[in-house]
């Protein structure tokens, strides 16, 4: 599965990734009566102090990328749906929170983990803007200089449900 | 190899080899949704599963904590499209008023220790203290557990904490899970199933051990346990109505990724201050900060004890004018307790707000938020920007919380005693 975009990284006021990004940054409480997917695209990151108009310049297939601990906090789907509203191409940080994990995983929605992606950006390797292809079944990230940065590659059962096309699907064959 | 709390209790619920990084099938004795998820429970299940039957109704609950009563016609909405698919299912609701789900699936024994539980709660992971393996998830997730009664779960490690020295009243166990919170951060324990030792941790009654594990969340952890005394045991008993159930231990030789240890001896009243639940300061470093709001209650703090812990505080003071007092119990079992005992109107007279059970002041600010400016001091577990309002949110104990009603501003106990 190759997923080509646009690297969006989610910096502090001090250039660095954001930690530990919760739940209700990314998607706020005060919307959470919401169900219809199609919506929730629009409050995106509509709490996340400098990216609360993210959902007005968010571009499909964009591979976000932010801190440690991204998506801590509720077990809101909301939080990976309002991304797949958006046809956001993939998130990229160091680690997630473990609800935030399985939310993507069963609703088939990208999620790398990178521990070096703080370090690569640091050495200059990827920058914001650039359009990168990411491997995603092997966890690398493509350059179009032809550089390759690695990542985790994702597990069996991310893979499965994936391919499946979420949860359902792939519980219907077990 | 021995095995830990969470490798036991797992192991008992699936056919699958119990190793840490292993994906297992897990069969699951206890699925709740709330008002928030639950909706999208239903139109999941609607959509994949039409009218087929759930795997079993006498497992399956609904439980409304978050915008109980409804605020607003979408809630109310939401709330009845669960009561329909519940009817339609016979399933049981435990509607709004009933209190925090968690709490009263233990209450009334649905939860026992051992068992596997799973819902749409980011807290689920509260019923450690009774000894079963929670997990809070999405609404995919628990769409999917609904109609199979199973899930997919990674093994996940398990780390050790154990805890050196002894605290006295009125430092309580919201202190100690502060303290340990401004350590570990989120950095130590994420996605790990955490252990605690020490005497200190050992000899929390239950409703401490509820505060400890219930932020277990805020450490980024899966689970948490401390191990069961006998004392714990009688107190689950108690507490669930029942009197038989599995409890787990730890094996001598069980494996832990890592340990630490925490030396809290005369540990004194902890706060966290915005942004985050590890920002943790002693209380009286923070003795300058005026408050607006403060707030009572919640899965972590909100049991009995707790608010007859602030009543004793507060007890022949008065609440300072200007301050907003809000109480909610998180049950309708400790609201009633709390009634018989007088308590309630004691803190009534003295001019708090005493809302019915349920999440109340911690998800959406009902009963209130704070204005650009404002102060909120809490007893919840989370402080993170903008969820309880404009202004910012300090987490405390219910202890501090009284001090701090009598004076206006952030204020150790000890001050007021
Ligand atoms: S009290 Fe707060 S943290 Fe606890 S279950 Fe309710 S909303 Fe969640």
């Amino acid at each position: 599965m190759k997923i080509k975009g646009r690297i969006f990284i989610l910096k502090d006021k001090n250039g660095n990734l954001i930690k530990d990004i919760d739940t209700d940054q990314i998607y706020h409480n005060m919307y959470l009566h919401i169900t219809d997917i199609k919506e929730m695209g629009k409050y995106c990151l509509g709490n996340l102090e400098g990216y609360e108009n993210y959902s007005l310049v968010a571009k499909k297939n964009d591979i976000i990328i932010a801190g440690s601990n991204f998506g801590a906090g509720s077990s809101r789907q909301h939080a990976v749906d309002c991304f797949r509203s958006l046809g956001t191409g993939c998130i990229i940080a160091p680690s997630f929170g473990a609800i935030f994990k399985r939310n993507a995983i069963n609703s088939g929605f990208c999620i790398l983990e990178c521990p070096k992606i703080a370090e690569y950006i640091k050495e200059g390797k990827i920058s914001h803007g650039e359009i990168c292809e990411l491997d995603f079944e092997n966890g690398i990230i493509k350059k179009e200089n032809g550089e390759e940065l690695f990542c985790i590659p994702p597990s069996k059962v991310q893979l499965d449900i994936l391919k499946a096309g979420g949860l359902f699907e792939y519980g219907k064959r077990k | 190899m021995g095995k830990t709390i969470v490798q036991k209790i797992l192991s008992a619920h699936t056919k699958d080899e119990v190793k840490e990084g292993n994906i297992i099938w897990l069969d699951i004795d206890v699925r709740s949704a709330r008002d928030f998820g639950g909706p999208n429970v239903v139109k999941h299940y609607r959509e994949h599963y039409g009218a087929e039957k759930v795997d079993d109704p006498k497992k399956t609950f609904f439980t409304f904590d978050l915008v109980a009563p409804a605020k607003t016609i979408k809630y109310a909405i939401n709330q009845s499209i669960c009561r329909k698919f519940a009817r339609e299912q016979g399933i049981k609701v435990y509607d709004v008023g009933s209190g925090i789900g968690t709490h009263v699936l233990m209450e009334h024994g649905h939860i026992l220790p051992g068992n596997t539980a799973v819902g749409t709660d980011s807290h689920y992971n509260i019923v450690g203290a009774i000894g079963a393996f929670g997990q809070g998830m999405g609404d995919v997730d628990i769409t999917f557990v609904f109609k199979t009664g199973k899930t997919w779960f990674e093994v996940p490690k398990t780390v050790k904490i154990k805890i050196k020295g002894k605290f006295e009243y009125p430092t309580t166990a919201k202190d100690l899970t502060l303290y340990i919170l401004k350590h570990i951060k989120t950095d130590f324990a994420l996605g790990r199933s955490i252990e605690f030792y020490g005497e200190s941790v050992e000899n929390l009654p239950l409703f401490g051990r509820i505060t400890l594990l219930s932020m277990v969340t805020e450490m980024g952890g899966i689970i948490g346990y401390i191990p069961f005394t006998e004392n714990t045991i009688e107190e689950v008993k108690k507490f669930t109505g029942a009197s038989d159930f599995n409890v787990f231990y730890a094996d001598q030789d069980a494996a832990y990724e890592k340990e630490i240890e925490i030396d809290v001896d005369g540990l004194e009243s902890q706060v966290a201050a915005p942004p985050h639940p590890h920002n943790v300061y002693p209380a009286k470093d923070l003795k300058d900060v005026k408050v607006n709001m403060i707030y009572i209650g919640s899965c972590t703090n909100g049991r009995e004890e707790d608010i007859e812990s602030a009543w004793r505080i507060l007890k022949g003071k008065k609440i300072k004018e200007g301050i907003v007092l809000s109480i909610t119990p998180a049950t309708r079992r400790a609201y009633k307790n709390l009634m018989e005992k007088g308590i309630l109107q004691d803190l009534f007279d003295m001019g708090a707000i005493i809302t019915n059970p349920s999440c109340a002041g911690c998800a959406e600010g009902h009963p209130g938020m704070t204005g650009e400016g404002e102060v909120s001091l809490n007893t919840s577990n989370r402080n993170f920007p903008g969820k309880q309002g404009k202004g910012k949110t300090y987490l405390t104990s219910p202890e501090v919380a009284a001090a701090s009603a009598i004076t206006g501003r952030i204020t150790d106990p000890r001050e007021v005693l």
